[in-house]
This record gives C-alpha cells, structure tokens and sequence, in this order.
C-alpha cells in the first residue's frame, strides 16, 4: 500500500497493491459474531440448520482467494434504484451510502454491493409476496455498486416500508434493506439486512434479535445523517460494513 | 484497533429481485471444452428440497489456479473462467445444476496438496448465516485420501462430501439434517 496525494481533495488517496494486500489468513470470529443456527424465535431455522457440530477448517487458498464479479455485473443506473423504469418510484426518496472495511478498519475497494428491498408500501416485486400492500410499476427494488478506492459506496432508493410475515401473529419485519458482499476473498462473503435508527418493530423482531449482542444489532442500523441530506431533494442514512480482515493465525495452521 | 463484522442475516425468501444473474450458473461459457454439469437437491431437516435456498461455488480450474488477482498458483489461463457460480430462482424446486470444469488438486499456503475440491455458500430463508461446505469428487479415492481437509472429517462422515459421477458431470446433494447430514465447515 502507498500513500499518495490525492490533488483534487488535498487528502491522502490509498492505493492498493491487490497482491501485497491480499492476507494469507483471516481473523477468526468471536461466537456471538453472527446469530445462532438455530435460533427458537425465527421457526423457520428448525429445519434450516446442520445439527451436527462444524468442523473446524484451517484456511487455505481457496478460502482466502474469491471472485471479482463487480465489472462482470456493473450496468448503467445500477446504484439509482429511482430512475430503472419510465416514470419514479413513489415514497421517501433517500441516499444510502458508506463505506466497507476490513476488521482492521482498512477500506475495502473494488467490492461489490448488492441490495434489494421492498417497496415504500412493504410489497416486494416477487412471485411468493402476495400481502395486500400495492406494487408500485416504477420500483424493482434491486441494486448494485462497486467500492471506490476509499471503500466507498452509494445508492438512491426510496425508503421500504415494513411488512408482515407468518412467523408468528401479528408479525412484522422492521423496515430493511438487504445487503450482499462479495469481499475479497472466499472467507468475507458476508449477507446482512441494514435497518433505520429508532425503528418501532424492533422489540418484536427475531430476525434482528437473532443477533444477541446489542452492539451487534446496533452494527445493522443505519445512521440518519443530516449533513449529507440534499437539500429540496433526499434524505440521507449512512450505513458502514465490516468484513473479516487478516488474522494471527500461526503459518502452521495452514495448509 | 480491531473492529467487530457486521453480523449476518438471512437471505430471505426474496433474494431473486437482486442476486441472480444471466451467467451466474456459468463457471465458464458454454461450448467449453471439457464443461460438466454439477447438479444436485438441497433438503431440509424433514427431508423436503429448499425451493428458495440460494447456492455459490468458487473453485480452481483444473490447473488448480483460481480466477481472481491473487497471487497463488493463479490467475486461471483459461478463457472465461469464472470460478465462481451463483444459482437461485424466483421459483425454484430445490435443485441446482451449474456448468463448470472438475478443479484440479490445489497447492496448499503450506505447499501439501488439496485434492479437487469446490467451496460452496448455501443461503436461504431460514438460515440466519450461510452455510459452508466442500464437494469433493467420489473418483479422485488416492487424492482424497490425503486431502488435509477430508482428513480432519470423520472417516463415516467423508462420503456427504463426495460427488458421485452421473451422466454430462456430477451429483452433489445437500442435506441439512438426518442420518445423511452433510459435513459443513467452519471457515
């Protein structure tokens, strides 16, 4: 990595060295990283998860090596999910932006994000949601963005609206987001859900509550930014991602 | 300082809007010389296929290099390897079938040989993280049989992890709970 001037921002710009930076080892997870497999509030895990034990696998190359699937995807208006069709979706029109990192707190670039979400009614464009919410014909709800050097990236969207599901009676999902990245590497593949600050379905949640550290579930919520609100135009939520980042592992351990 | 990962959350039951692509069961291009099909079902714990799971591989190409811009016996000399496959559907049935080349042994960061193998993700509703398995090739027995992964998989549980050989390729069946459970893998 070097550090180099960059002239239009007067700030340092990062470049990279895809090889030099790519680690040979990955930091292992604490246990309460991500939810329980099985987790008694979401029914649906029951039947969804391995009842026998993981078995630990040192990592190797093919753990640490992934797909660079961003150009292969990349096409015109993918990061406004505003301006896909004829006329404009109707609702919140916001930004949703931020930028990705590794555990150690560098920027991961050149990642792809890829979201989908429902409508501003709650309705998804899909086959199985047959709610009695309208679909909106200006509105798919599927994006995608590759970071920048800096890790960056940025959607316009319209804000989805909650909906309800069978789990349990009088089930709603808090309002969301989906997230899916790639990472760099076979290993920081990571698909999450990003949700709004002060969201009153949160309580009654399992999903997000599958998560059980509060300052896990506190990482899916964005943050309502002001200062990156366009004035006369959309309102602005800052949402920033960590992927696992290079670990201690003694050399040993691989294989 | 060391930050936390964002925790992971399932796939959901809609992923279809935003996550297939035209080419994604295509690890390499139709017409390529030597392409198999990989197909197979994913079950539940009652034994019914997952309609709405979601499936991604990444593997080596049969010279054992990846397709990416790391620096490890690679990058892939072949045209239009991909090395990596995604397939799910709006309305799917609970089988997959991706187009690919049987991976070669891979070199290990330790220099000991891994045999052909291909790492898969399984998403779906219901399932709060992914789940990571391996495929192996149920005709590859010598390399197999000192494969540093395999090796570390009780020897009663090594055959969920063997593709068995079918007509135009391979089958690999996932099952998530019984007496067949397949190994999955924490990475």
């Amino acid at each position: 990595m070097t550090d180099q001037l960059d002239t239009e921002t007067g700030g340092v710009r990062v470049i990279y060295d895809p090889i030099a930076e790519t680690p040979t080892s990955y930091r292992r997870e604490p246990e309460d990283a991500h939810p329980p497999p099985n987790y008694e509030g979401y029914k649906s895990t029951a039947l969804r998860h391995p009842k026998q034990p993981l078995i630990y696998l040192p990592q190797t190359v093919t753990e640490i090596t992934g797909p660079q699937l961003g150009p292969v995807l990349m096409g015109e208006n993918d990061n406004d999910l505003t301006v896909q069709h004829e006329g404009e979706p109707i609702g919140e029109r916001i930004v949703v932006f931020g930028r990705v990192f590794d555990t150690e707190g560098k920027p991961l670039r050149g990642t792809l994000v890829e979201i989908w979400q429902a409508n501003s009614a709650g309705r998804y464009k899909h086959r199985w949601d047959r709610w009695p919410a309208p679909l909106d014909p200006n509105f798919t709800g599927a994006g995608r963005c590759i970071t920048d050097d800096e890790g960056r990236y940025t959607f316009t969207t319209i804000k989805p609206g909650p909906y309800p599901w069978g789990n349990h009676y009088n089930a709603w999902r808090p309002a969301h987001i989906h997230f899916s990245l790639l990472g760099r590497a076979f290993i920081q593949r990571l698909v999450t859900q990003m949700y709004f600050p002060g969201d009153p379905f949160f309580p009654y949640d399992p999903i997000f509550n599958s998560v059980r550290d509060p300052k896990g579930r506190e990482r899916m919520i964005s943050r309502f930014s002001i200062h990156d609100t366009v004035p006369n135009w959309a309102h602005a939520y800052e949402f920033d991602i960590y992927l696992r980042g290079p670990g201690r592992t003694p050399f040993e351990e691989a294989f | 300082m060391i930050f936390e990962t964002t925790p992971s959350q399932t796939v959901g039951p809609y992923f279809a809007i935003g996550l297939p692509f035209d080419v994604g069961p295509f690890v390499v291009p139709e017409g390529t010389p030597g392409a198999i099909h990989l197909t197979g079902t994913i079950y539940d714990g009652a034994g019914v296929p997952i309609p709405d799971f979601l499936l991604e591989t990444w593997q080596a190409d049969p010279d054992g290099n990846f397709a990416d811009v790391h620096d490890r016996g690679g990058p892939s000399q072949i045209d239009g390897f991909r090395g990596f496959a995604r397939y799910g559907l709006e309305d799917g049935d609970g089988t997959y079938d991706i187009l690919t080349l049987k991976p070669g042994p891979v070199a290990g960061l330790n220099g000991q040989m891994q045999a052909p193998h291909i790492a898969v993700s399984v998403f779906a509703r219901g399932m709060l993280h992914r789940s990571v398995t391996r495929i192996y090739f149920a005709d590859e027995t010598e390399a197999n049989a000192s494969d540093p992964a395999l090796s570390r998989v009780p020897a009663e549980r090594r055959s969920t992890l063997l593709a068995e050989p079918v007509d135009g390729g391979y089958r690999f069946d996932i099952r998530f709970q019984g007496p067949d459970e397949t190994v999955f893998f924490a990475i």
